[in-house]
């Protein structure tokens, strides 16, 4: 918040002081209208032509909140930034009620492709079942793996054998609900 | 003497199922598939007699499947002095043992109509004597590649003591489109890429097609519901039906027992993926192997009584092997590496496999009891083996690497050699060789 002295009248008070007590300056705060006392600017306005229940989209959530959590090479323990994720996943399914999802589970390329089938179901269970702790219905939640088969980057390296090694929740909603 | 067989429009083959080398002899001429090197054997396959213009073909791929195997070298065409006059006609050895031929091939091609028949004699040119009885393959003339695979089948089976395997179909999935939004498509087509049928079109995602013993049925997975199931197609007539529908359970990873009755595969629940048997016929399923751990790629031994598997329950992939009956599993693989996707030979000697150490993939086999581990292959990303049905070559899959990298068929024989990329004009993985067509 920024507030300026102005010096109104600067030449009576100077005329005055001779003969009086000086009188206080006064002060005036000019305030920026699109801030709030809460320490951050709410925008109240439109946005991407949604409303405030634009966070009700698969698009909020794929985008906002993350949809994809990552894991290490062969591994299907979730990391402290999946977790982090997941949380937030958790959150917005426990207040968007009308949606359901499907829980994807990826591989790398390396690997068979049998494996990777099961150890992409393994992924996406752990999401799965990450979410259902966190109070998510069970029966809101199904999961699929597609192995090696869809990799989000395509070379061969580990820059995007990291990307691949996912499991993303794909919301849709149900039209039941609010 | 000559033998007739006739090649019908159902590829049902009357009289069949030719038992070989006829005729007695001392030491016949013989090339042995061992790991020593060996020189290829010299035969010569002069043009064809008759006038059909199809004799032409027909010998070409007789010859194709011959040099393919990499046991058989061919005596150039201008090199040969000699050529039969007749067939049936007697045979000029000291020509052909002046180019050193070592076999010789005489054939004739007859056309009637749509109709094809073909006579064929094997010599051994240093005895200068008959191989073997002639035959004669009667065929539609569409057919004609068939009598072609059928004739190479003979001599392939006379020279190397083997039982023979041209004349046998592969099913695939063919892939096209980007990397990341594969387009995948089953089909079926002759061992060397020829007469592709297929088998479903591109409007969901399909993998890893598996032969009956009888080579009339497919199981694979697809994913058309949305989530990976098995279905079951008929070739004859490409009708498919699912066999898992579950909709809390994924399925994938089929394969017949030899019999036809069994089909086992993988099945997973809460994300923890075992190994289950289905009645066929009756769509009823039990659990086989049972763990906590990743349990899939099962496939049967010749005599239907044992699946050997992949698990990674000591920590990451080995192989597996349980009896039927259920159990508690053998581990057969103890190297350095993850091991995957075996297949049982035919023949009942050998394991097939995919091994991975570091960062390179290997096709390899071993003997049923891990002993004997054999590396044939090495590149960036091999897999899913598959063996021709003599036992005696293994096709797989072959991709390369980086965005535009392809998967590509290819095949070695168990000795390691003779690794050559199948030919075919497009992109490929998941080899299935089917049985020996009757």
């Amino acid at each position: 918040m920024i507030a300026w002295k102005k010096p109104v009248a600067a030449a009576l008070l100077l005329a005055l002081a001779a003969c009086a007590q000086p009188a206080p300056p006064v002060t005036q705060t000019v305030v920026d209208p699109y801030a709030n006392a809460a320490g951050g600017a709410l925008y109240q306005g439109q946005l991407a032509g949604g409303t405030l229940g634009a966070e009700a989209t698969a698009e909020y959530f794929n985008n906002t909140i993350g949809n994809t959590v990552l894991f290490a090479a062969n591994q299907t323990a979730l990391t402290g930034d999946a977790r982090a994720i997941l949380a937030r996943q958790a959150e917005w399914l426990n207040r968007h009620t009308n949606f359901t999802a499907v829980v994807q589970g990826h591989a790398e390329e390396t690997g068979t492709r049998e494996y990777n089938l099961a150890l992409g179901a393994r992924r996406a269970s752990a999401v799965q079942e990450y979410l259902i702790a966190q109070g998510v219905a069970s029966d809101r939640l199904r999961t699929l793996s597609f192995g090696k088969e869809r990799p989000r980057e395509v070379c061969s390296d580990e820059a995007c054998y990291a990307n691949n090694r996912r499991a993303v929740t794909v919301v849709s909603a149900t039209g039941a609900g609010s | 003497m000559l033998r007739t067989l006739t090649l019908t429009l159902s590829m049902a083959l009357a009289a069949a199922s030719a038992a070989l080398p006829a005729l007695a002899q001392d030491g016949p001429l013989r090339i042995e598939i061992t790991d020593g090197v060996t020189e290829p054997m010299a035969v010569a396959i002069p043009a064809f007699h008759g006038d059909a213009a199809v004799a032409q073909r027909i010998r070409d791929v007789v010859a194709a499947d011959l040099t393919g195997t990499g046991l058989f070298r061919e005596i150039p065409k201008d090199a040969q002095v000699a050529r039969p006059g007749s067939f049936g006609e007697a045979i000029a050895y000291e020509d052909w043992r002046a180019v050193n031929a070592q076999a010789l091939v005489s054939a004739e091609v007859k056309q009637s109509g749509e109709a094809i028949s073909v006579k064929f004699r094997l010599y051994d040119v240093y005895a200068g004597q008959a191989q073997g009885d002639g035959m004669q393959f009667d065929a539609r003339a569409g057919d004609w590649r068939r009598a072609a695979h059928k004739i190479a089948d003979q001599i392939y089976a006379r020279l190397t003591g083997e039982q023979p395997y041209f004349d046998s179909r592969v099913a695939f999935v063919q892939e096209t489109g980007p990397k990341d939004a594969r387009i995948k498509r089953i089909g079926v087509m002759d061992y060397d890429g020829q007469n592709i049928l297929w088998m479903t079109d591109s409007s969901s995602l399909v993998l890893a097609p598996q032969f009956s013993r009888d080579g009339r049925r497919l199981v694979y997975t697809s994913f058309d519901s949305g989530f990976p199931q098995i279905r079951v197609m008929e070739v004859a007539t490409v009708t498919s039906r699912a066999l898992t529908q579950d909709a809390n359970s994924m399925a994938f990873s089929p394969r017949f027992s030899p019999d036809g009755r069994w089909i086992a595969y993988s099945r997973e629940q809460g994300g923890n993926t075992d190994i289950w048997l289905m009645d066929a016929a009756s769509g009823a399923q039990r659990p086989l192997v049972q763990s906590p751990a990743i349990d899939t790629a099962p496939s049967f031994s010749p005599d239907g009584q044992r699946i050997v598997f992949e698990s990674d329950r000591s920590g990451n992939p080995q192989l597996y092997v349980v009896g039927v009956g259920g159990g508690e599993p053998t581990r057969i693989s103890f190297g350095d590496g993850r091991y995957g996707s075996p297949a049982w030979s035919p023949k009942g000697d050998l394991i097939a496999f995919t091994k991975q150490v570091g960062e390179r993939f290997h096709i390899a086999t071993m003997r049923v009891d891990g002993s004997g581990e054999k590396t044939l292959t090495e590149s960036f990303l091999d897999e899913s083996p598959t063996w021709a049905p003599n036992g005696r070559v293994v096709m797989f899959t072959r991709v390369t690497p980086g965005g535009n990298g392809q998967p590509r068929l290819h095949s070695v024989d168990i000795t390691g050699r003779n690794m050559r990329p199948l030919s075919l004009d497009f992109a490929a993985s998941d080899p299935s060789w089917g049985p020996l067509m009757p």
